[in-house]
């Protein structure tokens, strides 16, 4: 019992790792990374709202009906990211700052509300809790990865510490948007090598596979192509 | 600044300099898992624009009449439940009475409820526009304006990038590469040239 939750905790840091295996919560993951304090802030704030959020869904999973649980679910998550909002905001108002939407864009954070759908509406509440905060940190790891990255290349530094600024000119290009799809695209290469190597699955398409909406997206681009054919 | 001026500049700044896609990275998952044929992305990003329009028709007086100055902090839970309902509301309206349009464009809405870039622009219009500057009607009339533009900056950036993915998928790429990491760099690339427009109107 006891090595089954652990591996419930352990699969978010690496087999599962929400952005790079699961790729779930790619606008945070590409929005915030200009440097690695941000990706900390974001991540702690994401993990708080996921393991809170997975607790109390996994004690309401036998009393939501099955109808209605995405709006409960959202309900849920949006009240938990109202109250990380007022403490960020309260205690931290540089990391608010940098954050700016993205914070409150938690709300729609596929991640959180993939696990509530996967994980916590059918498992009971300890197991949830655990993969709240193994997913919750394996998010925030890469989170901090790709800031500490394009801070590195794009401002010579790392956590605000000066390492190459003094006699290199940062490349800024890290900083700006395209920045953040070249790296994010890097790192996906590298976890896909890496997985090639020991035999995984490698990752081809986005999080389809895992994504709450995957329904309605299949059913709507399966229409559209039908509709294509007919032409 | 002038409300003529003002309004050309926020077009702008949404299809070309801000834009939602390529330099605020909202509504990626549809940009990346959707976009790989020209029609299908031209109908995701019509609906996409449509309840960006209508929520911000909503969600403002709301958050004007409402919350503020004394119930900000409730402006996450109001919006996203507020959207919600106003895409299931939609839903069944199209469905009973304009056939047409839900055939065509009704599949994407429980997609849309869930997507970052329509509770993104009902934020953003509260954070955009300074609200002690101008009257309710300007900026009412501002923040519809931004909705319009930032769905047709998302429909840009989609009917863009099929275009480039259907050369990818004929391209020679090394192994390791291969489907998501190249899209990544090909949206890189594609941002990297937006970028050009930075300064276009102000």
């Amino acid at each position: 019992m006891k090595s089954k939750n652990l591996n419930v905790f352990t699969n978010g840091l690496l087999r599962e790792n929400p952005v790079l295996r699961l790729v779930l919560g790619t606008c945070p993951t590409l929005a915030v990374t200009t440097a690695a304090k941000n990706g900390i802030g974001m991540g702690i704030a994401a993990t708080i709202v996921l393991v809170c959020s997975n607790l109390v869904i996994s004690l309401l999973r036998n009393v939501i009906p099955d109808k209605v649980r995405i709006p409960a679910f959202i309900t849920i998550i949006a009240g938990f990211v109202s109250v990380v909002q007022m403490l960020v905001k309260a205690f931290t108002p540089a990391i608010d700052e940098a954050l700016g939407i993205y914070l409150p864009l938690i709300v729609v954070n596929c991640i959180i509300l993939a696990r509530a759908e996967m994980f916590a509406s059918k498992n009971s509440v300890l197991p949830s809790i655990l993969d709240g905060l193994g997913m919750g940190i394996g998010f925030t790891a890469v989170l901090t990865l790709m800031g500490a990255i394009r801070e590195f290349f794009g401002a010579g530094t790392i956590l605000g510490f000066a390492v190459t600024s003094k006699f290199i000119s940062p490349m800024i290009i890290f900083l700006l948007p395209p920045g953040g799809f070249f790296v994010f695209g890097m790192l996906v290469a590298l976890s896909n090598a890496l997985a090639k190597r020991k035999g995984k699955p490698i990752v081809e398409k986005m999080g389809c596979e895992n994504c709450p909406a995957k329904d309605s997206c299949d059913k709507s681009t399966e229409s559209c192509e039908n509709a294509k054919e007919a032409e | 600044m002038k409300t003529t001026t003002m309004i050309v500049s926020i077009l702008l700044a949404g299809l070309l300099t801000n834009n939602m896609v390529l330099s605020k990275f909202l509504g990626i998952c549809p940009f990346l898992g959707v976009s790989k044929k020209v029609n299908t992305a031209v109908s995701m990003s019509i609906a996409v624009t449509f309840v960006m329009i209508i929520a911000t028709a909503v969600t403002y007086p709301i958050y004007y009449y409402l919350l503020q100055p004394k119930y900000e902090y409730l402006e996450t839970v109001v919006f996203i439940l507020v959207i919600a309902a106003i895409v299931q509301f939609i839903e069944i309206f199209l469905k009973k009475y304009i056939k047409p349009i839900y055939n065509a464009l009704g599949i994407y809405l429980p997609l849309i409820t869930t997507n970052c870039a329509v509770l993104g622009i009902t934020m953003l219009n509260v954070t955009d526009f300074d609200i002690t500057k101008y009257s309710f009607g300007k900026l009412y009339l501002f923040s519809l304006t931004n909705a319009l533009s930032a769905g047709l900056g998302f429909m840009l950036a989609m009917v863009l990038f099929a275009g480039v993915r259907q050369r990818l998928e004929t391209a020679d790429i090394p192994e390791f590469m291969k489907g998501l990491p190249i899209t990544l760099v090909a949206a890189a690339l594609c941002s990297l040239s937006f970028l050009g427009f930075a300064g276009i109107g102000g």
